[in-house]
C-alpha cells in the first residue's frame, strides 16, 4: 500500500487508494488558480485570432481550386 | 473530380483555429498565414489519405505542425538560432501580433522552446486532449503531459504568477517526467 511509486502523483507516501480518490491525481506543479489564470490568458489571446474568423484569402483560395478541379473533370 | 462539399466546409472551419495555432507557433500574422495556404494547399492535395470519419481538424494541425518544423528546420540551418529569431520578431513588429494586451504573455511564450509551446497550445487553447495532441506531434501521451507541465511552469515564472497556497514542484515527478523526453 505505502510503497513508492515513481510515477507518484500527489504524494508519494500517501496509500494509491486515498490518492485516486482526490480530484486531481496529476502531478499537481502548478496550483490551480495559478493554471486558471495562465490558462485564461492562453485562451484570450488565442480566441482573439479565432474570432476573426476565415479571412477572404482563404475562401477565396477554396474557391479557385474548385474551380480548377471542376474544370479538370470536364 | 469536384471538392466534396462536406470536405470544403469542414477545412473552412477549421481555419480560425488553425490561424490562433500557426500564430502561436511562428509569432507572426503574416508568416501564419502562409502556413495555413501551404497546409491547405498540402492538405487538399492528399485529401485521399484522409480518413472520413476522423478527425479533419486534427488531421489538418498535423500537416500545419509538421510543416512548420521542417521549415523551421530549414531555417534554423540557414539561420543560426532560431529561438532568438521569434523573440526578436516578437519585439520589432508588435503590431504582427495582435492585440496589446496580449503583448507581455506572447513574449513568454516566445521564451518557450518550440515543443513546449506547441503542446501547451495544443492543449490549453486549441481543446486538443493528451491523446490527439500526442498523435499531432508524434510524440508519446507522457511527453506532451511533461511538456505542457514545464510550459506552465515556465510561464508563471516569467509573468511572475503566484499563488498564496503554491505547492513546490516534486522532485521525483519532474524526474519521471523527464525520462519521457529521452529518445
Amino acid at each position: 500500500m505505502n510503497e513508492r511509486k515513481p510515477s507518484g502523483a500527489d504524494d508519494p507516501m500517501e496509500p494509491a487508494a486515498t490518492r485516486s480518490k482526490k480530484p486531481h491525481a496529476k502531478p499537481a506543479k502548478l496550483s490551480r488558480d495559478v493554471q486558471a489564470r495562465l490558462g485564461q490568458q492562453l485562451r484570450a489571446m488565442y480566441d482573439d485570432v479565432v474570432s476573426q474568423g476565415v479571412p477572404d484569402r482563404f475562401t477565396d483560395l477554396l474557391n479557385r481550386l474548385e474551380a480548377d478541379k471542376d474544370k479538370d473533370s470536364r | 473530380m469536384a471538392m466534396d462539399e462536406s470536405v470544403r466546409d469542414a477545412v473552412l472551419a477549421a481555419v480560425p483555429s488553425l490561424r490562433a495555432f500557426a500564430i502561436s507557433l511562428c509569432g507572426n500574422v503574416d508568416r501564419a498565414d502562409d502556413l495555413v495556404q501551404e497546409t491547405l494547399l498540402r492538405a487538399l492535395a492528399n485529401i485521399d489519405s484522409f480518413q472520413p470519419g476522423t478527425n479533419m481538424s486534427a488531421w489538418l494541425f498535423t500537416i500545419l505542425r509538421n510543416h512548420f518544423r521542417s521549415e523551421y528546420r530549414k531555417r534554423r540551418r540557414e539561420v543560426e538560432d532560431g529561438e532568438g529569431r521569434y523573440a526578436e520578431t516578437l519585439k520589432s513588429q508588435p503590431e504582427q501580433y495582435g492585440k496589446v494586451e496580449f503583448r507581455e504573455f506572447r513574449e513568454a511564450m516566445a521564451k518557450l522552446p518550440a515543443d513546449q509551446r506547441e503542446a501547451l497550445v495544443l492543449v490549453g487553447a486549441s481543446g486538443f486532449s493528451y491523446e490527439e495532441a500526442a498523435n499531432i506531434c508524434g510524440c508519446a501521451i507522457g511527453t506532451v503531459k511533461s511538456r505542457v507541465n514545464r510550459a506552465r511552469t515556465r510561464l508563471a515564472e516569467l509573468l511572475d504568477i503566484h499563488s498564496t497556497g503554491e505547492i513546490g514542484p516534486d522532485e521525483t515527478t519532474r524526474a519521471v517526467l523527464a525520462g519521457y523526453d529521452h529518445r
